[in-house]
Parts: structure tokens; sequence; C-alpha cells
């Protein structure tokens, strides 16, 4: 049984313009020593489902099952809830200078991280441990810096800290949200490799969230993209990136800079992510998607295999076979799409071919 | 246009043999440096931070020079430097054969037509408060050349041509996204047809596939207006992808500058190797094959930077030299003439680096 499995999870906020669906029925699954990656663009709510887990969205009306260890975070109270939070699933979140305390020490914090879960550990002992860890994580001499304030630290030094704090109570899974997105590239490089080091070492599961396929490519097992608050694509990195199935997969692929194409124009995806609010009918994509058919209008596809090894799946209706980026895939795509379309698909692909790439709609 | 600068305008500066006709702007060792007061009652000068120290470089008309480099090199305030934003140091700037280093505000008037900049920010540059038809028409009315229905026309017009709906003008900044917005600071930034634009992270703000719109959307407006970006990123993807040139720096200095495919294919300077390599690219193959550089430490202080070479505390081929004596910026042996690195001891071909990461991977 995987580490923890979530099911079906489901999250809206009840606001003033309206019910605002930021998680509409997700379910992914994470095992020991092994890294998931959830990418997806602003608003598909990657951050969301993973605090939903820690109990971190008040406010929102959260539906489904996730399971960890046997237990449903979910129907935990939040004093049971306190209790995995930190000691058995650590959070690392992206700005490294908003999520530490300016006014105590960074030792202090780590310490009082410890001993909040632990009473019987002396403040001694965990000053001790708190020296350890920020040594592990490459704060250079960890004794005298263990009484430095936040700001007397660099970002990376910072973010450093942070992951020393995660670790500090040896949880099973740690979510990382966005964890190197503030930090330059060769910062980025370090922490990186430092997550994978200590990952290596003790068997961590990690949650990777991120916008940067950059960092997924580098760091991650498989791979979730999502779109709208629901899973386009799940699969392995390798089919994520060479076997693409769901035509935003491929858009994001194709829209990033690369070396090989360097100078020739770019392929971005047409218009802006929907509104939460007011989703798109059928395949929340549909209004952006290249190969809108009929179907889409109106019917949402379920995720469905498309590989042979049936762990990647995606939520498309073009042919289970039209994945990846080779030129036969297109063919089969092309095919699929002439076969599909009729007057009403017709009109919206010809909205999105006419449309100056940048012409979206504007948030209500 | 320089009859019809005012009187106190800098002389025109000599001609220059070096200078050719396609140079737009050139700017020849730039400093800039911001002192640091003590806490005392006199707050006396205790130090200054050498934000840009000594940096030449060159934007050619209808080009794109990519800066990089990270955080606290240098490369905004030097962009800032060049707009005229903040006096410098010392250094000129040269913008089509004239000296505007330190211009008056009035004489610096008729250049700012010509330099716009592109914030990356698009929340925090644009005016909540104020209608986005205000916001694009601004620059009209700063410079007095349109007013009342013609601005109107005009704002419609430039709305249209980065990718607007020109019916929105009445409406807020908030209700765009964010790539919207970074079009509507794109739109304000053309209104007045400069020669110059100056885009300081431009797409860092910005999701990868709005990225691509406004990446796409920059590329079409230089190559029907005839503009000259000066590109500053960090993103070494997205700086490869548009610039014809690149300026790599590393703490107010340049380490490295030539012509996009000689910097990245073959880079002289360990710092450039280094942030190549610590870039993660989008391709599992490529990452797991690639060896890294993983530097130690992080950059240092611009109030005390390193002596001699400012990289040699983090570098993996310092010797004693590099504290002593600080590289030249020269055409290294079996270099073209424009690609310029300061290094004692540069990366030879195939040398490798990395030896320092041999990470192990899955």
């Amino acid at each position: 049984m995987s580490l923890l499995e979530v099911t079906d999870l489901r999250v809206s906020f009840a606001t003033a313009d309206g019910l605002v669906q930021a998680v509409r029925g997700v379910s992914f699954s994470v095992d020991s020593g092994r890294t998931i990656g959830i990418v997806g663009e602003s608003g598909s709510g990657k951050t969301v489902l993973t605090q939903t887990l820690l109990g971190l969205t008040p406010g929102g009306r959260v539906e489904g099952k996730a399971v960890f260890n046997g237990t449903d975070l979910l129907s935990l109270r939040p004093d049971q809830l306190r209790k995995v939070r930190g000691a058995q699933i650590a959070v690392i979140f992206q700005d490294p200078l908003t999520s530490m305390h300016p006014l105590f020490k960074v030792g202090w914090q780590i310490v009082e991280m410890i001993r909040s879960h632990d009473k019987s550990v002396s403040k001694k002992q965990a000053t001790e441990r708190a020296v350890d860890l920020l040594g592990r994580v490459g704060i250079p001499r960890p004794a005298e810096r263990v009484n430095d304030y936040p700001h007397q630290f660099s970002g990376g030094m910072r973010q450093r800290a942070m992951i020393a704090m995660a670790l500090s109570l040896s949880p099973e899974l740690i979510i990382c949200d966005e964890p190197t997105t503030a930090l330059d590239a060769t910062v980025q490089a370090q922490i990186l490799d430092l997550l994978l080091r200590l990952q290596q070492e003790s068997g961590t599961a990690l949650i990777m969230i991120t916008h940067d396929l950059g960092v997924v490519a580098d760091i991650a097992d498989d791979v979730m993209v999502m779109y709208a608050g629901k899973a386009a694509e799940k699969a392995s990195k390798n089919d994520i990136f060479y076997r693409p199935h769901h035509p935003y997969t491929k858009g994001l692929l194709e829209s990033i800079p690369n070396s090989s194409a360097a100078g020739d124009r770019l392929k971005p995806i047409t218009g802006q992510p929907p509104s939460l609010i007011r989703l798109p009918s059928g395949c929340a994509f549909h209004p952006r998607c290249a190969y809108v058919m009929d179907r889409c209008l109106t019917e949402q596809p379920p995720l469905a295999p498309v590989g042979d090894d049936g762990l990647h799946v995606s939520a498309c209706w073009l042919p289970v076979t039209a994945a990846g980026l080779a030129a036969e895939a297109e063919e089969l795509r092309r095919r699929a799409v002439e076969r599909g379309r009729n007057a009403a698909a017709a009109e919206i692909a010809r909205a999105i071919a006419e449309r100056p790439e940048s012409e979206g709609s504007v948030i209500a | 246009m320089s009859d019809t600068l005012p009187r106190d305008a800098a002389p025109p500066m000599p001609p220059d043999p070096d200078t050719e006709d396609d140079v737009l702007v050139r700017v020849d060792k730039l400093v800039k440096h911001f002192p640091v007061r003590g806490g005392g009652l006199v707050r006396r000068t205790v130090g200054q931070v050498q934000a840009v120290d000594g940096v030449s470089l060159v934007v050619r008309r209808g080009q794109t020079l990519g800066l990089v480099g990270e955080t606290g090199c240098g490369k905004s305030t030097l962009a800032r430097c060049i707009a005229g934003l903040i006096p410098v140091t010392s250094g000129t700037v040269t913008f089509e054969g004239r000296n505007i280093t330190n211009l008056s505000r009035r004489a610096m008037q008729p250049v700012r037509r010509e330099i716009q900049m592109i914030f990356q920010d698009p929340y925090g540059s644009l005016n909540p408060r104020r209608r986005v038809g205000a916001i694009i028409g601004d620059p009209f009315a700063v410079h007095k050349t349109a007013k009342g229905a013609a601005r109107k026309k005009a704002v419609q017009e430039l709305m249209e041509r980065v990718g607007l709906n020109p019916e929105h003008f009445n409406r807020f900044p908030a209700e765009f996204s964010g790539g919207q917005r970074q079009r509507i600071g794109v739109a304000r930034a053309l209104a007045l047809r400069p020669k110059l634009i100056i885009c300081d992270e431009p797409v860092s703000a910005l999701d990868v596939s709005i990225q691509a719109q406004v990446l796409n959307l920059l590329a079409d407006l230089q190559s029907d207006f005839g503009l000259s970006y000066l590109f500053i990123a960090h993103d070494l993807e997205v700086v490869r992808h548009v610039s014809n040139d690149v300026t790599v720096m590393y703490l107010g200095r340049v380490c490295e500058s030539g012509p996009k495919d000689q910097v990245y294919d073959s880079s002289r300077h360990p710092y450039t190797a280094a942030l190549l390599s610590a870039a993660p690219a989008a391709d599992p193959d490529a990452a797991a094959q690639r060896r890294r550089i993983i530097l130690t430490g992080d950059v240092p202080s611009p109030i005390n930077p390193p002596s001699g070479c400012r990289f040699h505390p983090r570098c993996p081929k310092a010797q004693d030299l590099c504290g002593q004596q600080e590289p030249a910026l020269e055409v290294k042996p079996g270099d073209p003439a424009t690609h310029l690195t300061a290094c004692h001891f540069p990366v030879q071909e195939g040398e490798s680096l990395a030896r320092v990461a041999g990470r192990e991977r899955r």
C-alpha cells in the first residue's frame, strides 16, 4: 500500500462571486522513497490540493479521502492533525523569507518545532539536534549560525534552514511547494541536489509542486499535470516528457524555449486559463485546444490508460494511441480530429486559429 | 533631433573610430556605487556597495543583448543607469553616438522617448487605481504628443498591437491576468516608438505557456519596429532564445560576453559554465546525463567583494593568482574577436568542471 493515497479529492470555496472549484476530483498516490511532481499553471489547484491534506485551507469545502499510513487525514480533528503535520508530513514553502518568523533565531525555531512534538527532549538536546541538522543541509559553521536571525541568512541558506526544519522530526513525507522558484539557478541546483541526497539517505517520499518542467525532469519519478483543478495526465517522468498524450501537456512542453530551436518562433498555448467559478463545459481545456472535437464541448473525458503499463493515464478524447511528439502521433491526432469535428467544434477551432495568440478571455 | 535639444545638453561625443553605425548604445566602464552610511548621528559613509563596477557593453540596432547573472550581480542597477533613472558614479553611456551620462532632467527628457523599460512584476508596475487606457496613454501625456480623441485612438491601436482587446481600455489592471498585464506594460513602453526597450525580467513572473506568448510578441515587435532590446533575465534558455549577444555578469563585473552561440556552446569562464550546468533542462535524459557543477557557498557581499577575480572563492579552477590579480576582459586564444572572457584560467574545450558534483542518479 502506498504511503499516501488520495482519492477523488474535491475542494471548493464559497465567495461573493460564486463557488470557486479549486480542486475537482483528483486522485494520486505516493510511495516511500519516491517523488511525484505536480505541474500546472497558476490557479490549476496544485497548492490547494496539498494544503488541504494538512488542513491548511480553512473555509474550503472538502470532499474525498486522503489516507496516510492507514488514517484518513481529512477526517482527523485539528488537534490530531497537528500531531501529523510537521512530524510525519513536513512542508517546505516557496518563499523562505516569509515562512520563517523574522523575530526569532533560526535555531530557536527548529528547537520549538522539535519540542512542540516531543516534550521529552530537553532544550539542550534539541539545540544540539538543530546544529546537527543545519550542518547536514550544508550551512557552514552551524554551531554559530544557529543563533542567527533569518535576515542574517541569504535566500539559499534560508531555504536550507527550512529544509533542516522540515527534516527535524524525520517525516515520512515532505511536501515541497515551489521550493526553488525564488532562488537563482546555481542555488536551485544546490537545493535540488540536497533534497535528492536526503531522500536517498532517509527514504522520504517527496511531493514536488512546481511550474518548472526543468525541476520535474530533474527530480521527479512520476508526474501529474493539473489543469483547472483536475489531473490532465499522469505518468512516469519519461512518458510525460517523451510520450505526452494530453494536448495541454504537449502544449506546455512545446512552449518552453529550448536550445535546439533557439531563435525559432515559440508555440504557446493560446488564450488564458479559465475562471474556476465559470468553468467551460465538457473538457475544461477545450477553449484553448488545437485538437478540439465536438464531444469535448459536452462530455468531460475520464482519466483513461493510454500506455502499455496502465500507469500512463490521460483525460482526453483523442485516441489512446495518439501519444508522443512524433509525426505519426500528430497524424493520428489529425485524423481523429477530422472524424470528430463538426460545426460546433469547427467554430471554436477557427476562433483559436484566428485569435491573435495573445487574446483571451479577461478574468471576470 | 539634436537641434531641438536645450542648451544645457552635454556636447556630442567626438567621433570614435570604433563607433560603427549599427551601435545604438555603448556603455563604457560604467561604475555605480551606493554609499553605506553608519548608524551614528553624522551618518558618515562607512562603505560602498559596488553594485556595478566597470561594465562595458554594446547594444546594436535591431538586435537583442541578453544580460544574465544571479540576484545581486548588478544587472538591474546597470539597466537603471542606462535608462538614466539613477545617476552613475563614473563611466559613460552613449546613445546614438551622444553621451547621455548624468544629463539634467530637461536634457534627458527627449532621450527618455527613445529608451523605455518593461518591468518584471506585472502587478507592481501598474497603478491598480487607474484605468488601462490612462496607463498606456501616460507617455503621450508626459511628452505632450497626443491628447483627447487622438490619444484614445493611439492607445487603442497599441492595445490591439500587443494583443489586447481595444474595447477594454476602460478596465482596471486587476481585471487582467498576469500575461495580459505584461502586455499592458509592453504597450506603454511601445507608445512613443522608442529605439531601445530595456526588458528587466519581463517574463519571469509568468507561466510557461503565457511566457511563450509574450516572447513571441516581443519578437514580432522587434521585427516590425526595428527595436533593440536589452534583455535581462536569469532564465538562461529564455535569454538564449531571444538574444543575439549575451553578457554574463557576476558581482558587478562582466565575466564573459560575446555572440550567443559562443557564450553558450563554448563558454570560457567557469562561472558561465556553472550557470549553464545548473539550469534545469526540461528533458529527463539530458538531466540524468548532465554533470552539474555545484558551486559552493553564496554570492559574496558587494560591499566587500573578494580581491582579484571576484569569483575566485567559489571557482573550481581557482589558483593563487586569481586572488591577487584581477583578470582582464579579453579575447582568449582560439576565440573570435567578439568573444571576451575575464579569467586567468579559462575553461578549455572538452574540460569538465563537474568533479565536485558527481552525484548518484537513480
